[in-house]
């Protein structure tokens, strides 16, 4: 099947360029246009003059399946997502229970193609249960498709076992996924500590437990020469030790969740339990920092993080309340108020939301040049709404979004050529 | 209205008017509780009930007088006793009682933010007793009644608040309330007790007490709350008094004319030596437990006084 994309302004994060044109897919995937007047396709999109850029790889998905499906299914993230202009999840292994086994990860692959919209790559815990003790069965789980492992947010503490899962994983190239954060030091905390934290009276943690932990990783990557990826970079203080890493060139990236780029920790306010999530939102300072860390690339990879939690595991206490967001379908409108503000462009901020993530996993996806897969994303980057957190897709509806002004709406979303939403 | 708030759920959202206008209203009932025939009639009709999810014996009692003094209908209930066992989160909790009707609710609870979360969810006034380390609004209320009773003012008074700062919802609402009504706030005590951030609040810090106490006019010191230790914030008790414990020596670097105040209960020997704390020409302690009462009374009158303005404002 062929499709013709006309009067489109292409967001091409490989090129860095943002042109006006036109888009051939055929038979799945992005094909070059011929020379010559315009092909004859079987399908023609006008996309009168709005975004066309490829999907947006989304590395660090929660979908509660299997244990918690009245949180998140495959078909409800897939829905979701497909409405937020992701083709491709990536998910995380921490369910209930465990994504540890072969066994266990074969379940993915299978529940998503059944009800899934959208591409899903899984991913594959680290160490069994995510306790931190044994190394999974890595190779094996390679080979069923985990393209990364990580323990989420859960630190492997011992530095021996954790420098033996490196090395593993080093000898069959698989990439490790890592959560700095000091354990110790952040024990029971839910918010980052300071002036705004301390009056509230909540326990809090400083950054710095994010920078410690980081310099202990990168001691263990050099020492390994694993590959490694940060999952969530949210402070000023780990920028050097990160920009230091990659200078010496170990192989080392960083991704930022979208909360931590557009929230700061003033917005919890009064204990509002959807801003509650991991690690904590930070100073406005860090969050500036992030921003151009994002910018300048030294921050790789930007992510929803998408955490669903129903209402009740929200309706609590701000210490004893769940952490993490849902942000499938809002990580789109709020990435583009970093673009509206200025600090970033769009062929930028898709190779942080699409192209560098893919590259990092390995996947083909995040490109427009010929050959990619025709996973696509066509939207209005400047169409305002009021968020509803009752109207998004997703099961749960925790987002901090809610009630907000946002711009930015996704018009349609294919996945290999073929239309998963349209507006 | 002077006084429009519909919940007290803490210092931080009070006006310096409602505080002025609650402690006058304070003032006349602790003349009220002097007197023989204690009892009014403010609160007939209106169901007050204390809702304590953590230990409590002083300020429960000082609340259910209060409440009792005024006519109310007052029932008391030990929460940890009760239904959070049986797996009851707290908003069923709440939303248990509120169909009962009752028009106060007192609240402790052992996080902070619990009472905002819960007065979402009822209808009638909430009182905060104490949430976790973020506020405990009537205990700064009665220090600052005892204040004002013995210096004559709120403004331009040099106040050091001494001991464990980290833990202690009466430090945040007495800095806020002091903060308001201009004075100076000092807090002393260990770097490993004074929480992050605390000088970017508009106080002045110290870890040396003597320093700390030079020319202050009160002396407020803080029980060093054993139970919300992990463990670790001081080497000991004994060094901890030597340091930072309240005694005749260290209270010289005060003004002469200095008050030492304490929320209790006290760990005597521990952050007070005892001899001082009962020392009538300096300690307010007791007089601080009498206040407590009296501003209990003023704020449900006046929570009660805006309740039944709304009721009436809101045809049925």
């Amino acid at each position: 099947m062929s499709l013709l994309f006309t009067n489109a302004r292409l967001i091409d994060p490989e090129a860095g360029s943002e042109t006006t044109g036109s888009l051939w897919v055929a038979d799945g995937a992005i094909r070059a246009l011929p020379d010559g007047p315009l092909p004859q396709a079987e399908r023609t999109v006008d996309c009168g003059g709005h975004c066309l850029a490829p999907g947006i790889v989304d590395l660090g998905v929660k979908v509660s399946e299997p244990g918690e499906r009245h949180k998140e299914s495959f078909r409800s993230a897939g829905l979701a997502a497909a409405a937020g202009g992701i083709t491709t999840m990536v998910t995380r292994p921490d369910p209930p229970p465990a994504i540890d086994t072969p066994e266990v990860l074969e379940f993915v692959p299978r529940r998503a193609k059944a009800d899934s919209v959208v591409r899903v790559e899984p991913m594959a815990a680290l160490t069994k249960g995510r306790e931190g003790r044994e190394m999974t069965e890595i190779g094996f789980l390679k080979d069923a498709g985990a393209v990364a492992f990580t323990d989420c947010d859960r630190v492997v503490q011992n530095t021996k076992v954790f420098s033996r899962a490196l090395t593993y994983a080093r000898s069959l190239g698989a990439l490790v996924i890592a959560h700095p954060q000091d354990p110790g030091l952040s024990d029971g905390a839910c918010t980052t500590s300071g002036k705004f934290a301390s009056l509230k009276g909540l326990p809090a943690v400083s950054p710095m437990a994010e920078r410690m932990a980081l310099d202990r990783d990168m001691a263990l990557v050099e020492m390994t020469g694993a590959r490694y990826h940060a999952d969530q970079i949210t402070s000023a203080r780990s920028l050097p030790a990160l920009e230091r890493a990659k200078r010496n060139g170990l192989d080392v990236t960083a991704g930022v969740g979208i909360h931590h780029l557009t929230l700061n920790e003033l917005d919890v306010g009064d204990y509002r339990t959807f801003f509650k999530i991991k690690p904590p939102l930070r100073s406005e300072d860090d969050r500036r920092a992030m921003v151009e860390a994002l910018a300048n690339g030294l921050i790789d990879v930007l992510c929803s993080m998408h955490t669903p939690q129903d209402e009740e595991s929200k309706r609590l206490p701000f210490e004893e309340a769940a952490s993490g967001a849902v942000a499938l379908q809002t990580l789109l409108p709020a990435a583009l108020r970093l673009v509206h503000a200025g600090a970033i462009s769009l062929p930028l901020l898709w190779r942080a939301i699409s192209l560098n993530p893919a590259r990092r996993l390995g996947l083909p996806a995040g490109r427009l040049s010929p050959g990619a897969p025709a996973d696509l994303v066509l939207f209005d980057p400047d169409a305002p709404f009021l968020l509803d957190r009752f109207t998004l897709l997703s099961k749960s509806k925790n987002t901090p979004f809610d009630g907000q002004r946002m711009e930015g709406k996704v018009l349609g979303t294919w996945v290999g050529g073929e239309r998963v939403f349209e507006a | 209205m002077t006084f429009s708030a519909r919940h007290l759920l803490g210092i931080e959202h009070l006006h310096p008017v409602e505080i002025t206008t609650l402690l006058d209203l304070a003032e006349t009932y602790v003349a009220f509780n002097r007197a023989p025939g204690k009892h009014s009639d403010v609160l007939a009709g209106l169901t007050q009930i204390n809702m304590f999810f953590e230990n409590s014996t002083r300020t429960q009692a000082s609340f259910e007088l209060a409440g009792k003094r005024l006519g109310a209908d007052v029932m008391s209930m030990s929460m940890q006793a009760s239904s959070i066992k049986k797996g009851e989160t707290l908003i069923d909790t709440a939303l248990t009682l509120n169909a009962m009707h009752p028009d106060l609710l007192v609240v402790r609870h052992p996080h902070s933010g619990a009472v905002n979360l819960l007065a979402e969810k009822v209808n009638c006034a909430v009182l905060n007793a104490g949430d976790g380390r973020h506020e405990h609004p009537t205990q700064a209320l009665l220090d600052a009644l005892t204040i004002r009773r013995a210096k004559g003012r709120l403004h331009r008074l040099t106040v050091a608040i001494c001991g464990d700062i980290a833990h202690s919802r009466v430090a945040r609402s007495n800095i806020l309330l002091l903060g308001k009504m201009e004075s100076r706030i000092r807090l002393i005590g260990p770097p490993t007790l004074i929480p992050a951030g605390a000088r970017d609040w508009g106080v002045e810090v110290f870890d040396d007490m003597r320093a700390g106490l030079e020319g202050a006019d009160v002396v407020m010191m803080l029980r060093l709350q054993k139970e919300r230790m992990d463990g670790g914030f001081i080497p000991s008790e004994r060094e901890y008094y030597h340091r930072f414990g309240l005694d005749a020596e260290k209270l010289a670097y005060a003004k002469d004319d200095a008050i030492v105040m304490h929320p209790g209960p006290m760990n005597r020997g521990v952050e007070i030596d005892g001899t001082l704390a009962d020392d009538i020409n300096r300690s307010v302690i007791q007089e601080q437990v009498e206040m407590g009462v009296a501003v209990r009374m003023a704020a449900m009158e006046l929570l009660a006084r805006n309740l039944r303005a709304r009721a009436g404002a809101v045809p049925a």
